[in-house]
């Protein structure tokens, strides 16, 4: 691959937010697929308080410089949080309900903006949903 | 009885609410008071894109929602009312009189608060409005979600190290 060195091991380009251990599952899944983990943040906000949630993703944000974060619900305290951030800092792009398919489209994206890179990966996330008919 | 569950959570709207208590409660509508909230159309615009599209949600200050607490408690669809803060939930029980009991969801570590439980911790203030709740002649339990244990507000106060 051409851009063989925005696949290594550089700054992270993501924040993956979400309840219990789901970010650290889906990270940890993507490190055993692709060997691409360390271009994911995991951040779990399990036991924590509203501004907690918050202010854990600002600094994560403030260290990487990532400029994309994935919720796992719509409606959970991560994305309400998550949320908060992205109404004062325009340039971040905010995608919720992640799954597997998902990220692993993100972290080999070659596209020219994080927000390009985000918008296929989530409709290559959406994509992976299917019910298998019998037969 | 319309409103299934009175809680109080410091999150507000969110996955143990939307989906852990809304699914197995078919809930379809949700009464959010807070005087924050209910002052900003940003605020509420925040928690309206959170809930799922089978639910509807109301926003009321305390003072409106003392108010329209027959409307909430007539409506023949199963609701939640929350709060953000023991003291609101107070102040509502004490306008209302017609709440029986009262479910601690959430209220966070922050300066000055002790652990209770994983999801409890509290303030000596705080402590004595959940005293003044009791009083009130409302139950008070803790329980996040409703697979676990309601434990009752004596056993919460003793904290999980007991």
């Amino acid at each position: 691959m051409s851009d063989s060195e925005s696949t290594g091991p550089e700054r992270p380009k993501a924040i993956v937010v979400g309840h219990g251990e789901f970010s650290a599952g889906l990270v940890s899944a993507v490190g055993q697929i692709c060997g691409l983990a360390d271009k994911l943040v995991v951040l779990s906000n399990t036991g924590m308080a509203p501004g907690d949630i918050e202010a854990a993703i600002r600094s994560e944000l403030a260290r990487t410089g990532a400029r994309v974060i994935f919720t796992d619900l719509p409606g959970g305290s991560g994305t309400i949080a998550a949320r908060r951030i992205a109404k004062e800092n325009r340039d971040l792009v905010l995608v919720t309900g992640v799954n597997l398919a998902t990220l692993l489209d993100f972290v080999f994206s070659a596209a020219g903006s994080p927000e390009e890179a985000a918008r296929s990966a989530a409709e290559r996330g959406k994509a992976s949903l299917i019910v298998i008919e019998r037969g | 009885m319309a409103i299934q569950l009175y809680r109080i959570d410091d999150r507000l709207i969110h996955g143990q609410v939307v989906v852990g208590w809304g699914q197995p409660h078919n809930i379809r509508f949700l009464v959010l008071v807070d005087d924050l909230v209910a002052a900003s159309d940003w605020e509420k615009e925040l928690y309206r894109m959170a809930i799922p599209p089978e639910m509807e949600i109301y926003f009321a200050d305390v003072e409106t929602a003392i108010r329209d607490h027959p409307r909430y408690a007539n409506d023949p669809r199963p609701g939640i009312l929350i709060t953000g803060d023991i003291e609101s939930m107070l102040r509502l029980v004490k306008g209302v009189k017609a709440i029986g009991s009262v479910n601690l969801g959430g209220i966070h570590h922050r300066a000055g608060r002790a652990e209770k439980l994983r999801y409890v911790f509290l303030t000596p203030e705080e402590e004595v409005q959940l005293h003044a709740l009791e009083a009130s002649g409302v139950e008070v339990t803790a329980q996040d979600v409703p697979s676990a244990r309601s434990r009752p507000l004596a056993e919460v106060l003793e904290g999980e190290a007991k």
